[in-house]
Formats: C-alpha cells, sequence, structure tokens
C-alpha cells in the first residue's frame, strides 16, 4: 500500500492551533456585529418583493366579479396538471364565467406559466407562500380562496406590466 | 389524365377540378373559409388566392378550373403578399375574442392567423360593433362580430337542409347574417352549420361553454338515432360525453347528421335512468343481487318453463354480436318464440338522412336471426293470451311493442331483461341486469342500406380501464390519478348484452365463451353467410358494404 503523500503539510504555526483559533473567533465576532439577515419567522414575516412566485390567485374585480372568462389557457398550459376550470355562461357584458375554478396545490410546482399565458391578467403569482393543509381535500384551493381583491394584488399587476 | 404543376411538382388530376381540388387530392392544403367540398361555390373570402404563371393577376384557387399544363404556385412572394392582406382585412373587424369563443381550438381563423398572417395588425380604429348572443334558431347561437361573411351557413341551409332560411343583409363592414323577420332557423339540420362555420359565429346552444375541445377524447362511432347510422366522433372528458359531432363518410352520411341524432342519442349515457348493478324482484320488492346471482336465478327460472312458453325479444336497438349470442341462448332453451320490435315513425323521414326506422341495427338484427325469427304479433297476442308465460328482452321496452300490454307484462311469470335506462319493462321485470349503452362497447350494427359499422366505447363501466381497453384517452385522461377530481367521473356498473347473456349460459350445458366482442363478430362472420370473410379490421372506421344487400336496395330504390 502506498502511502500518500499530503499535498501540504501543516507548518509550525498552524500545528500550534492557537493562532488559529484567534482567527475563527475574529471572524465570528466580526460578524456578530453585521446586520442580521435570518428572520424570526413566524413571529417575523417575510415580505417578499413584486417578483416573488407565492400560490397563484385570481384576480377579484371592484364590482366583485372575477376577471376570468374560462378560457382555459392557464389550465391547458399547467405542466403539472393542476387547474380545473368549468365555464358557464353569465348575463354579464363578457358572457363566459368559470362556475368552478380549482387549483390543486399539491400539484401546482408554482412556475408561473397560467400567469403568463392569462389573456386576461385574471391569474397572478401572490406573495402568499404560507400553504398548510392536512388532507388532500384541502389542498384543492377553490374561488372562495383564489379570489383576491385586485387592491391587494396592483404590486404584481405592475410588475407584469413592467417586466412581462 | 392532364397534368398541372403544383409548387413545381406535377400532378395528374380529374377534368373539371378546381386548382383547390387538384391541389387537395394532392396532398396541397390552399387555404379556404368559404370554400367547403360539400358546398358550392362562392368566391367571397379571397384567402385562397394563389399565383398561375401566364394569367395577369392572382386568381382564387376554389372556382378557377384547372387545365391541362397549369403552373400553379402557392408559396410564391405574390401569393404571400395577397394571403397576409386578406388576413389583415378579415381581422380589420373581428373582436379576437378566443378566450371565451367555444370555436378556439378548431378554429380556422386561428389556425390561419397563425400560419398565414404577419402576427400583427395595422389598424388602430375600434373595431365594427355588432349583435352578439343572437338566438338565430332554437339550437343556435349567432355573434354577428366573429362572423367573416363566408356565406357557408348559408348555402348549406339553402343546398344540403333545403331550407331557405339565411340571408345576408346590410353592406361592407355591417354585413350580417339573419333570417327572415319573423322566422326561426330551425330546420332539422341547423346545427351542421356550427362545423363548417369557419370561425365561432355560429356556438350550439347544447354545448355552449361545456368544455374546451382539447380537453376531450374523440371516439369514431355510430349514430343511434335511425337506421341512416351516421358515422360520428363522441367527446367525452371526465368520462362524460359532451357532445357528437358528424365525422366524413362518403357513402353514408357525407360530412352531416341531422340536430336530434346528435342532441337526443347521448343523454341517456350519462343520465339518473341508467340501470346500474343487477336486481331481482323477490316476492315484490326489488333487490340488488350480484350478477352472478342475478345470472343463476335467470338460468334456472327460465329452465323451469316449458320452451313453447318461452319467449325471447331481441333488439335492433342493440349491436350484431349482443343479438347474436341472444339467438344462442334461446336455441341452448329450445325456444322458438324470437323476434324483435320495430320502432317505425313513417311520419318522420325525409330524402337528406332522416329514416323512418328510429333504429340502427334492424337490418342486422334480420341478418342473424335469419329464419328463427317469429313474428312479434304472435308473441304479443300469445302473452295477452298467457300461452306465454316467460320472456326475456334486450335493450328495448315490450310496451313500445304494443301499448296495450301494459297491463299484461305485470301479469307475466317471468320477465327478464337487460336494459340501459329504466322503462316500463324494467319497472315490472322479475329479474333486470343492468346494460352497456352503446357509447361503452364494442360491436356492429348494419344500416339500412346494409352497411356493417363499428361502435367502440367512449365511456368506460366499472370494469372497463381506458388505458387497458385501448379507448380514446385525451391529456386529462391519461395523466390524470385517483387522487384527482377531474378524473373522477361517474362510471356505471353496467355490461353489454352480449357479456350478460353470455354468463347466463355458463349454468347450461352449451356455454358461450365469448370474452370480447370480437370473438362473436368472428364467429357471425364464420356462421352468417352475408357476414363471410368480415372481420374488424375489414370494417375500419367507414364500415363495409354487404353485397348482396347492396343490390337488394338498389333494385328497390
Ligand atoms: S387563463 Fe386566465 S382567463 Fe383563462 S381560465 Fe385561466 S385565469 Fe381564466
Ligand atoms: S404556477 Fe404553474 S404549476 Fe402552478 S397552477 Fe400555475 S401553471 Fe400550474
Ligand atoms: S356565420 Fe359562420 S358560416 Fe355563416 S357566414 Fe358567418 S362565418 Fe360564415
Ligand atoms: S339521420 Fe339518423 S343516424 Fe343520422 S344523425 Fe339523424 S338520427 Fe342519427
Amino acid at each position: 500500500m502506498a502511502v500518500k503523500k499530503r499535498a501540504k503539510d501543516l507548518n509550525i504555526l498552524e500545528k500550534l492551533y492557537i493562532p488559529e483559533i484567534v482567527k475563527g473567533m475574529t471572524l465570528t465576532l466580526k460578524n456578530m456585529f453585521r446586520p442580521r439577515v435570518t428572520m424570526e419567522y413566524p413571529e417575523q414575516k417575510f415580505e417578499p418583493p413584486a417578483s416573488y412566485r407565492g400560490r397563484p390567485v385570481l384576480v377579484q374585480e371592484q364590482d366583485a366579479g372575477e376577471r376570468c372568462v374560462a378560457c382555459g389557457l392557464c389550465s391547458r398550459v399547467c405542466p403539472a396538471l393542476a387547474i380545473e376550470v368549468q365555464a358557464n355562461e353569465t348575463d354579464r357584458e363578457k358572457e363566459r364565467f368559470p362556475e368552478k375554478f380549482e387549483i390543486n396545490m399539491l400539484r401546482c410546482i408554482f412556475c408561473g406559466f397560467c400567469e403568463e399565458v392569462c389573456p386576461e391578467e385574471a391569474i397572478v403569482m401572490s406573495k402568499d407562500y404560507e400553504l398548510v393543509y392536512t388532507n388532500r381535500e384541502d389542498a384543492i384551493y377553490g374561488k372562495d380562496k383564489l379570489l383576491v381583491p385586485v387592491e391587494q394584488l396592483q404590486d404584481r399587476i405592475d410588475y407584469l406590466r413592467n417586466f412581462k | 389524365m392532364p397534368k398541372i404543376t403544383i409548387d413545381g411538382k406535377d400532378f395528374e388530376f380529374k377534368q373539371g377540378q378546381t386548382i383547390i381540388e387538384a391541389a387537395k387530392d394532392a396532398g396541397i392544403d390552399i387555404p379556404h373559409f368559404c370554400w367547403h367540398p360539400k358546398l358550392s361555390i362562392s368566391g367571397n373570402c379571397r384567402v385562397c388566392l394563389v399565383e398561375v404563371e401566364k394569367m395577369p393577376k392572382l386568381v382564387i384557387a376554389c372556382s378557377t378550373l384547372a387545365a391541362d399544363g397549369m403552373v400553379v404556385n402557392t408559396q410564391s412572394e405574390k401569393t404571400l403578399d395577397a394571403r397576409h392582406a386578406v388576413m389583415e382585412f378579415i381581422l380589420i373587424n373581428h373582436p379576437l375574442d378566443c378566450p371565451i369563443c367555444d370555436e378556439a381550438g378548431e378554429c380556422k381563423l386561428q389556425d390561419y392567423a397563425f400560419q398565414h398572417s404577419v402576427g400583427e395588425s395595422r389598424f388602430v380604429e375600434e373595431k365594427g360593433h355588432k349583435d352578439k348572443r343572437v338566438e338565430l334558431g332554437p339550437r343556435i347561437m349567432f355573434d354577428g362580430e366573429r362572423c367573416i361573411s363566408c356565406s357557408r351557413c348559408i348555402r348549406f341551409s339553402d343546398e344540403i337542409a333545403k331550407e331557405n332560411q339565411l340571408t345576408f343583409i346590410r353592406r361592407g363592414d355591417r354585413v350580417t347574417i339573419t333570417t327572415f323577420p319573423g322566422e326561426s332557423f330551425d330546420n332539422p339540420y341547423t346545427l351542421n352549420t356550427v362545423d363548417i362555420c369557419p370561425v365561432g359565429a355560429l356556438t350550439s346552444k347544447d354545448f355552449r361553454f361545456k368544455s374546451r375541445v382539447w380537453d376531450m377524447s374523440h371516439t369514431k362511432s355510430i349514430c343511434v338515432g335511425c337506421s341512416r347510422g351516421c358515422n360520428i366522433e363522441i367527446g367525452v372528458r371526465n368520462n362524460e360525453i359532451l357532445r357528437l359531432v358528424p365525422r366524413d363518410n362518403e357513402e353514408v352520411n357525407q360530412s352531416w347528421m341531422c340536430d336530434f341524432g346528435r342532441l337526443n342519442t347521448f343523454k341517456h349515457v350519462n343520465s339518473d335512468t341508467r340501470i346500474e348493478g343487477a336486481y331481482i324482484n323477490k316476492d315484490g320488492s326489488v333487490q340488488k343481487v350480484s350478477w352472478e346471482e342475478a345470472s343463476k336465478e335467470a338460468y334456472f327460472r327460465m329452465k323451469s318453463f316449458k320452451n313453447s312458453e318461452l319467449a325471447f325479444i331481441a333488439s335492433a336497438k342493440a349491436t350484431l354480436e349482443d343479438n347474436y349470442a341472444f339467438l344462442q341462448l334461446a336455441k341452448s332453451f329450445g325456444v322458438q318464440n324470437i323476434s324483435y320490435i320495430n320502432h317505425i315513425n313513417p311520419n318522420d323521414r325525409d330524402e337528406i338522412l332522416i329514416r323512418e326506422d328510429k333504429t340502427p341495427n334492424s337490418l342486422g338484427v334480420d341478418l342473424i336471426l335469419g329464419k328463427s325469427r317469429s313474428s312479434i304479433k304472435e308473441i304479443v297476442d300469445g302473452i295477452k293470451s298467457k300461452k306465454i308465460k316467460g320472456i326475456f328482452i334486450i335493450e328495448d321496452d315490450l310496451v313500445s311493442a304494443d301499448e296495450s300490454l301494459k297491463e299484461a307484462i305485470s301479469k307475466l311469470d317471468l320477465l327478464i331483461s337487460t336494459a340501459t335506462n329504466k322503462s316500463q319493462t324494467t319497472e315490472n321485470a322479475d329479474i333486470v341486469f343492468g346494460a352497456s349503452t352503446y357509447a361503452e362497447k364494442n360491436g356492429t350494427f348494419v344500416n339500412f342500406k346494409g352497411r356493417v359499422q363499428r361502435i367502440r366505447p367512449a365511456v368506460a363501466t366499472e370494469n372497463m380501464e381506458r388505458s387497458l381497453d385501448q379507448m380514446a384517452m385525451s391529456r386529462l385522461d391519461k395523466f390524470g390519478t385517483k387522487f384527482d377530481r377531474w378524473a373522477k367521473g361517474k362510471k356505471y356498473d353496467a355490461k353489454p348484452s352480449w357479456q350478460i347473456i353470455s354468463e347466463i349460459s355458463e349454468y347450461g350445458n352449451s356455454k358461450l365463451k365469448f370474452n370480447m366482442a370480437e370473438e362473436i363478430f368472428d364467429e357471425i362472420a364464420n356462421k352468417v353467410p352475408e357476414f363471410k370473410g368480415l372481420d374488424y379490421d375489414v370494417i375500419g372506421e367507414l364500415g363495409f358494404q354487404l353485397e348482396k344487400l347492396n343490390e337488394k336496395s338498389k333494385a328497390t330504390a
């Protein structure tokens, strides 16, 4: 068995350890006085920037209706097949609305394709990252959970208008 | 044969063909909106403009006759420029509401805008506005803004449906489609205009907004509305039939089907009246039992009668396979009384498609039963006079043979039925088996002209699996798991009649050992001379014309 020669042997100072310990302690001490980046979640909440892709939500207009016209493009483009849309007719001018709109959050991979494809700017990625459920059924979000008033989403919509 | 040169290649064509037809036969698709192979030429959309050598200007391919030695260029710069210009022109006033339009996904304008358009509009003015959501007829909605004024719907009503019900009114960019004041677009074939409308201007009220076309699977099948046997495609999503559309078959229905067939021959498949599983009526109360128990009960109850006391009633609504298995069972019991019920409505027929015989397979049952067939009238009289005490009927309602049987059938000693949906027969039956509908099984029908045509399962029953049973699958079917709600469509607990019959025969000596509809058909091909040499592959997608019957039908026509 050949004896493997070390690439670099420790010199005398290093062998003494103490200078090395001092070096390490200095680094630690230096960092103690730098600003903190760790957050005390959940006491402290992270407020993501507009470019953040949290759970997809539906935009709710001021007149209480959703923007979505149930075209089904998001459902078609979704690589994870997370979205199910059932259209129906409405008396409103836009003719068509989603009678049922469900996103299976267990399937969703937060890719944002749905947002990108939507012709109506009706589905956008929110800043919501807190998704908790205890069973499969709860993970299916219906319109009740998906609809979010447009004011709360303005940030993202502006971002999309500037950068999409 | 004369020759034409298209895009540098020589092709033969038939004298009298137009350029677009010659190109189509050669496999070259020249874009077109208003031209339709089954309608007269109108030449108003101009998108089929092509360059022909030695002609001073571009010509429209749909109405220019092909000539020997003609050199056509469908891809030259001049042609493409013209095509872009036409597309831009058509799109000027088009609302581009694809997101809310049912046609999206099968829209010619959408496809051509993608293939042949430059993708940008120079039109900055406000688009023209017209009426949307106009009820043109009881089954049709019209959207004026989407209409590109190709006149296909007008020509269809005039030439195919033979009812002059539609017309253009106004001029220029205000032109629109309407019916005569006070009239409604209500001929028996209106929904075909939805299929041929190149855009989504005409939509079917029944199908409106039900599903995106790309979410459905499509299965080639046959309409069961009458003995014409129009070739259809069944659109299914989440194991539920959402629409039927005609499929081209030159020999049967060209490209059309009637509104009745389109709307009324599938709703029973997914309905509350379906019979699920097997039932036995024990001392006045109906109980759900296992399939085996019901089969056993059926066999031994029938065995307890003299064969002259039994009658078997086949069905022109069931397939050849069902009826063949049924005949074999009748023979094993030595039953002589076997017939089927006709469903003729002499007032409901026309010279276009609709036939007076409202079943898809009466000619087929005639061929299967052959000389074994006795008269239905004798059986009805037998029931009334109590000479016949036991009846086994498949997929039909006894009462439809004779209204006055209503009373008599409740007094029968034994009434066994396979049935898809509840009827007066199943209400009074002692043993009922839930039968698969035409959309849930393989099989064959023979239409009134003697054309053997195949049906295929489009909807899965409980013991079927889409992938294993080689059924058509949409993307959703392919990737759905048992945890996805959209993959949990209702599956009914039903079996094809031939299978139920085979299972009943298991308890006797002459067992019918059929596992697949195809096996039965192969046996039919061996035993019944008219079907000699046929199998499912020979029948294929467009059916097979039985020769002898063809001559006969020609002689009587
Ligand atoms: S793409 Fe937009 S408009 Fe279409 S169904 Fe999805 S959310 Fe609705
Ligand atoms: S973010 Fe991506 S995975 Fe999630 S619903 Fe939208 S398209 Fe589907
Ligand atoms: S309604 Fe459709 S078929 Fe009729 S003219 Fe308009 S675009 Fe053509
Ligand atoms: S003509 Fe007969 S077979 Fe054809 S669609 Fe109508 S009912 Fe069905």
